[in-house]
């Protein structure tokens, strides 16, 4: 059946209210939360600086010319090994976690679950700090550690990168299971015996049935903590000191301190492009597995 | 004589503390088409899944052409499974699905390629290589699910409720298909099935399942004609079930008392002794049911009447309250044949077409009752 136009027709206004506002409400809701606003980076990334009123014409791409500058490229390369190697690791623990957690019965994941979501409850900017305490220089890892004797002297780890990246992971690793979870909980058990009964081992099993099939949750995971983990500026601050470490760093610097908000809406720009690049490969991910539901 | 392919030893398992499969023995001979029958929750797919390993016995063993495979991997099991789902790879096209498991074998392209084809060719889906799974209908479904299957010659092939998600048309095609392939391929096939009609059409033998242990094995005639008890007569078909008293028990002969009407039947096979009870059954296609004037069998009244366009299918209620299933063919001589409701009747049957079996206390909640349904 062809798709109806969002926008319904006059005589079903009447006849469906209710539908009619629902509608309307998610459709006015879209756009004014999230269009617009997206629409006003766009434009601002492409005005001309002014220390009076921010924002100021003519249209330029000058901040678009600007990210290129070797010293903010510099920041987003780095951003983006960082955003990087969090992601690796947070696939390395939530991809056997995940499949782990699907194996178990229902009431253990279901406790499981609930643990893993339990820390939503505080806020991250808290968590963060707490993870500061364990992290510092007389903190709790490194009394521990020269209490048992195990080092002499403390073991610089807070204002590393290594910290933030601790804290990145910390902080995502639930972005990237929750999705693996739910591809495992999919994944039949019957292709796994069929895989097997036709001849293949464990490894061929998991490389030619296993990871093809739980592609798409791990795109989806990948880009639930890539693009926010070279967002999280508040993690680089409190853990890394205040270096420029993510691009997070770049856009709120900009907005709040260097007050170019051009150039800061343009770096934003550049994030939401990446987003979309990833959104893709995961729609191409899932259409070649046919929109499972069928099967 | 055929040779045994496949045998189970003393086969026991558990799951939880709860008796799946009691002490089973089993021989499967080499070509033959088996089929395990029995309602859900008999032990069947169980059975299925120790055979294809992906189970193990509690106790007993599994030999496959004299190997003792109990405790080997599926991937190192020379036979193949076609499940009731399918559970076809859905990111794989139908040829990657039929090839995976000679890939798996390390085979040489062109080795894989022609056997892909031919295979194929066999199942009538050559033109569909290159669909997705989720592209097929249900009935091709299950073609690719057993060229998959059988592209590896497997010695022995298990098919666990192939047809159960198939409409009742596209089933019969699908039972000749079956036995068609079958015969080409020579392969032994162990199918799983709780549809008594499917299993009596397309079995050389039929196992009976019951709470884990075997009713009955024989071929479908034996297994409808003879049943070796209750059970397996009651799933297997509709019966009539009567009491009799053995008024007399000779050599070779005894004298059965069944609601008054007196038979001389053949001694049957189990002990009898003379004031004993046995239970007679009767298929319903074995009952007469005639004019009330009529001087012998047992009187009665039509109190249900089913025409089933060949049959038609009367229930009678005797006097004594016992039902009796009737299913009578169409006579050609008497083309107003047919009965009204509450018209009287009486009721006999073909001499010698009686069928002796030892009076079972039965539980009350028979799962008898509710055959055929399942999940």
């Amino acid at each position: 059946m062809k798709r109806r136009k969002g926008w319904p027709r006059m005589h079903r206004v009447f006849q469906q209210p209710f539908k009619t506002a629902v509608l309307l409400l998610v459709w006015g809701w879209l756009l004014l939360l999230v269009l617009t606003p997206n629409l006003l980076v766009v434009g601002a990334s492409v005005m001309t600086r002014d220390p009076g009123s921010f924002l100021s014409l003519p249209l330029t791409l000058d901040s678009y010319r600007q990210l290129f500058d070797p010293l903010y490229l510099d920041v987003f390369l780095n951003s983006l090994y960082m955003a990087g190697v969090t992601t690796f690791f947070c696939l390395l623990i939530g991809y056997p976690f995940a499949w782990a957690l699907s194996g178990l019965g229902k009431q253990r994941q279901t406790l499981l679950i609930f643990l893993l979501i339990v820390p939503f409850w505080t806020n991250s900017l808290v968590r963060t700090y707490a993870l500061k305490l364990l992290l510092a220089t007389n903190g709790l890892t490194n009394n521990t550690l020269m209490g048992l004797g195990l080092i002499n002297e403390p073991l610089k780890m807070l204002y590393t990168e290594g910290a933030v990246i601790i804290g990145l992971v910390y902080l995502l690793l639930p972005f990237m299971i929750l999705p693996l979870y739910s591809v495992f909980d999919d994944l039949k058990r019957e292709l796994l015996m069929a895989s097997h009964d036709l001849g293949a081992g464990k490894l061929s099993t998991f490389l030619h049935v296993t990871v093809p099939l739980t592609l798409p949750g791990v795109l989806a995971g990948v880009m639930l903590v890539l693009l926010p983990a070279m967002g999280l500026f508040f993690v680089a601050d409190i853990l890394g000191g205040s270096r420029n470490l993510l691009v997070g760093n770049v856009i709120k610097n900009q907005f709040l301190d260097a007050r170019n908000w051009p150039f800061g809406a343009a770096a934003s720009v550049l994030l939401t492009l990446a987003m979309a690049v990833l959104l893709f490969a995961h729609r191409l991910s899932q259409r070649r597995l046919g929109e499972e539901a069928q099967t | 004589m055929k040779e045994t392919l496949l045998s189970l030893k003393n086969v026991s398992k558990a799951f939880d503390g709860k008796t799946v499969l009691d002490s089973l023995d089993l021989n499967i001979l080499d070509g033959e088409f088996i089929t395990l029958l029995g309602p859900s929750g008999c032990g069947k797919t169980t059975l299925l899944r120790l055979v294809a390993g992906f189970e193990q016995p509690d106790t007993g063993s599994v030999t496959l052409s004299g190997h003792d495979i109990t405790h080997a991997v599926p991937e190192h099991r020379p036979l193949n499974t076609v499940f009731q789902n399918y559970a076809l790879f859905p990111h794989m096209s139908v040829y990657d699905n039929v090839a995976y498991g000679l890939k798996m074998e390390r085979r040489p392209k062109d080795e894989i390629r022609q056997r892909v084809d031919d295979v194929l060719a066999m199942v009538q889906l050559q033109n569909f290589a290159r669909r997705k799974p989720h592209q097929l209908s249900g009935g091709q479904q299950q073609r690719v699910a057993i060229a998959r299957a059988v592209v590896k010659r497997p010695q022995l092939l298990l098919l666990d409720e192939p047809l159960s998600a198939l409409d009742y048309k596209l089933r019969r095609t699908m039972q000749v298909e079956l036995k068609r392939l079958q015969r080409e391929l020579g392969i032994t096939f162990v199918f799983v099935t709780h549809d008594q009609e499917e299993a009596l059409s397309m079995s050389d033998r039929v196992v009976v399942l019951k709470d884990g242990a075997v009713q009955q094995l024989g071929t479908p005639r034996e297994i409808y004609e003879r049943p070796a008890n209750l059970f397996t007569a009651r799933f297997v078909g509709e019966t009539n079930l009567f009491p009799g008293y053995l008024a007399s028990v000779g050599d070779e002969a005894i004298t059965v008392d069944i609601l008054g009407l007196r038979r001389t039947l053949q001694k049957p096979a189990f002990d009898v002794r003379k004031g004993e009870q046995v239970s007679v059954l009767l298929r319903p296609e074995d009952i007469r049911v005639l004019a009330p004037e009529d001087e012998q069998g047992l009187a009665g009244k039509i109190v249900e009447r089913n025409y089933k366009g060949s049959t038609l299918d009367s229930v009678i209620h005797l006097e004594d309250g016992t039902e009796v299933l009737a299913s009578e063919f169409f006579d050609e001589d008497d083309p107003t044949f047919d009965y009204k409701l509450g018209e009287l009747v009486r009721v006999s049957w073909v001499d010698g077409w009686e069928w002796l079996l030892p009076v079972e206390l039965e539980p009350v909640n028979e799962e008898a009752e509710g055959l055929a349904t399942d999940a």
